[in-house]
């Protein structure tokens, strides 16, 4: 193989378990094996470990432990979070706010609360920048609006939603507000009080954590019909035993997260940064996607003219470098970018949707490798086009 | 063993046994390989009906599975878009003209040796392979020779006639030299889950292979009732669309004369089916269209060789005179009942397939 190096931007696809969080899950696997839900003293060191892990996750929301329910990950918070709050509100209202730029996980569950369940959603517009406008949601809210759902982050083009007025609006009009923050976990404040959000989606792998395991807070009084029945776990919320490493994993994972904010911040915008100037400076017709700004300190993303994005990640992949296209690249069959044509981006561009996200493990040798790979890479294949096919 | 670690060779991946067995033996020896599915258009799958025949998901995870056992990367590639441009809309538009296309034919030329041979050299290989039954040789000038593969049931040059000098330094048939029961084998050997698969199926993007089928919902106007005529205009009776017949076919038409009466011709433009005796539907000479020669050197006078109508057909004995304009002339030693056009004329010399051209419509 001619793979030259290993160069790994796709922190915003998933991140690596940090050995300080493995190393606090281990124990949780064999040894302290018991089922939370048990009577006994082998269900109860698990409960205890549940329980700490509940309360550490809430101090860094703000909240109350029992605000927090653990779950499967981002997707199954995202239901729980739309599909409970929506049946719970079904008798005094049956309109979904939310916008066109929500993970899958928000706009298939709305669609499908839409076309099966009779509700009626409403997708909000957003500006070039992937913004949503606080005073759309006010004008959108009706008197039977049941839940509003925006993204703290998009994790497509990494700009950052006005949380706290887009929450101000919908709390003013009782409409329950959920955001999914699963981009913005460890590098934004999930603080949920200053947010003013009802509900709120995060998922451990995301910041170094386990895979598998999520929470999603649940504000005091807002009624959720569970999304998966079972037994009493989660106050019924939530049937399921207990993911007991995985839970202490995310507590572990998204303590250090808040621990070491400043420099892990401080390091991903500077390599971010370094990769946005390389790119844009020396990558033929590369633009920046997102807001400038308000993005995400980690996230890069682009558009590059003339260039197919599943291409070129299958380019960037054997010269070693791990890239993704907002398209379905791996079963061949892409479909322009839903964010980039709500952003208003034309159709041929809406294909070439390039994302680049760095993490603690990211130097500047990295970035520098990936940089000069994807202008060489865009280069020869302007080249191709210019004199092949068709 | 010559070290081939440095030379790239992106592998076509069907996931079938052919292709599997292509990656198994070119990473066995060596190469750098990396493995590509194309993403093809098929029809819509139709709700409770059947699936589509090509790229569904199963293969593709058949695909990526076996990469992952052979240890290469696996991408699978957007051909949609340009195979219905190129390939679809051909064997539409061919039948609308009375024509009976072989869409594989068509494949070879526009998407395997164009347009994914273009996006695997763009990434850097030095090869293409793919899980045909055919072989690529040299002679002593260094030219590249199509040779039929070692199996002759299986093989496929037919449908590889289109390809010319720089396709042919560039590709690999590395199953070519084996027997397909050899291929089953080596598949075991390498534990690959294929083994025991069946054949893929031309007309791949059918959803069910029915492709009249596929006409009426996708070109109906082909499938429209017309005359059954003599060739001197006496109307017999009414038949239910052209596509529905074949050159050389005696049943089910409906129609009886003194003798009995087989599909000798169609005439598009009346929408019609021609019928007539056993006699006057032999004939001894053809003329084809777009004719490619492998060497990418026309032939500069008539030629003895061996010529397939069909890519089932038996060759035969023929005199072959090239034509201006990229067309030929053959004269068969005896009178053929079924050539048909829209179909290839192909030529050989021995193993070697000269290359080949698309039978014209033949005044009758």
């Amino acid at each position: 193989m001619t793979t030259q190096r290993n160069v790994y931007l796709d922190h915003s696809a998933t991140t690596p378990t940090d050995p300080r969080v493995l190393e606090v899950m281990l124990p949780y696997f064999s040894d302290v094996y018991g089922n939370g839900s048990s009577a006994h003293r082998f269900g109860r060191n698990a409960e205890r470990a549940i329980e700490r892990a509940r309360e550490s996750i809430a101090r860094i929301l703000n909240c109350q432990p029992e605000e927090i329910v653990f779950t499967s990950g981002g997707t199954e918070c995202d239901n729980l979070a739309l599909r409970g709050a929506a049946w719970a509100r079904q008798q005094t209202g049956r309109h979904l706010v939310t916008t066109p730029i929500e993970h899958s996980a928000i706009l298939r569950t709305s669609a499908e609360l839409a076309d099966v369940m009779g509700f009626e959603r409403m997708l909000l517009p957003v500006d070039s920048s992937g913004t949503v406008d606080a005073e759309d949601l006010a004008s959108a809210i009706r008197p039977d609006t049941a839940v509003a759902s925006v993204m703290y982050v998009n994790n497509e083009v990494g700009t950052i939603e006005p949380i706290p007025q887009l929450a101000a609006q919908a709390r003013a009009r009782g409409v329950v507000f959920h955001t999914d923050a699963v981009q913005a976990a460890g590098q934004l404040s999930l603080d949920v009080q200053a947010l003013g959000v009802d509900l709120m989606s995060i998922s451990a792998h995301k910041f170094y954590g386990p895979k598998g395991v999520g929470a999603l807070y649940v504000r005091y009084g807002v009624q959720l019909v569970a999304s998966q029945s079972g037994g009493s776990h989660e106050n019924y919320r939530r049937g399921g035993t207990y993911n007991t490493p995985g839970i202490v994993g995310m507590a572990k994972a998204l303590e250090l997260a808040y621990e070491e904010y400043d420099q892990r911040i401080a390091h991903y915008r500077a390599m971010r940064d370094q990769l946005i100037d390389g790119v844009l400076s020396r990558v033929a017709g590369a633009q920046l996607t997102g807001h400038p700004e308000r993005r995400l300190a980690s996230h890069a993303s682009f558009v590059i003219e003339g260039i197919d994005a599943n291409m070129l990640v299958i380019h960037l992949d054997l010269k070693g470098v791990a890239a993704s296209s907002a398209s379905a690249c791996k079963t061949g069959n892409p479909e322009p970018s839903g964010v980039l044509l709500a952003m208003g981006y034309p159709h041929d561009l809406a294909l070439g949707s390039l994302r680049m996200s760095v993490g603690q493990q990211t130097t500047p040798d990295d970035v520098e490798y990936a940089v000069e790979t994807l202008a060489q890479t865009v280069e020869k294949l302007h080249r191709l086009r210019n004199l092949s096919f068709e | 063993m010559s070290d081939n670690s440095n030379t790239r060779v992106v592998v076509a991946m069907s996931g079938g046994v052919d292709s599997s067995v292509a990656a198994a033996l070119l990473v066995e020896r060596g190469y750098d390989v990396v493995g590509m599915m194309m993403r093809l258009w098929s029809e819509e799958t139709v709700a409770g009906g059947a699936h589509n025949r090509c790229c569904t998901p199963d293969q593709m995870s058949d695909a990526r599975r076996i990469a992952d056992k052979l240890g290469i990367p696996f991408y699978v590639l957007d051909t949609k878009e340009v195979f219905r441009k190129t390939i679809v809309n051909y064997f539409i538009d061919q039948h609308r003209h009375g024509f009976t296309p072989n869409p594989c034919i068509e494949c070879n030329r526009h998407i395997r040796f164009d347009f994914l041979l273009n996006n695997a050299l763009a990434l850097d290989a030095d090869y293409l392979a793919t899980g045909h039954y055919a072989r690529i040789a040299q002679d002593e000038e260094g030219r590249f020779l199509l040779k039929k593969g070692l199996d002759d049931h299986k093989d496929q040059s037919y449908v590889l006639s289109v390809m010319g000098q720089e396709q042919l330094s560039k590709t690999m048939f590395p199953v070519g030299e084996y027997a397909k029961p050899e291929v089953r084998e080596i598949a075991a050997r390498f534990g690959l889950p294929t083994a025991s698969k069946q054949d893929s199926q031309d007309l791949c993007f059918l959803g069910d292979g029915d492709y009249r089928r596929f006409l009426r919902d996708h070109a109906p106007e082909v499938m429209a009732a017309g005359p059954i005529m003599r060739q001197d205009g006496a109307v017999l009776g009414e038949h239910t669309g052209l596509a529905n017949y074949t050159i050389g076919q005696r049943k089910g038409l409906g129609v009886f004369g003194a003798e009995p009466l087989y599909v000798v011709g169609m005439n598009p433009s009346k929408n019609a089916l021609i019928v007539g005796t056993a006699e006057e539907l032999g004939s001894s000479e053809l003329t084809a269209k777009r004719v490619n020669w492998t060497s990418d050197i026309t032939p500069d006078a008539t030629f003895r060789a061996e010529v397939k109508i069909r890519y089932k057909a038996k060759p035969v004995p023929a005199t072959v005179t090239p034509l201006d304009n990229a067309r030929m002339h053959i004269h068969f030693d005896n009178a053929l009942r079924d050539i048909t056009p829209g179909q290839g004329a192909i030529v050989y010399d021995g193993d070697v397939c000269l290359g080949g051209g698309i039978i014209e419509r033949q005044p009758i």
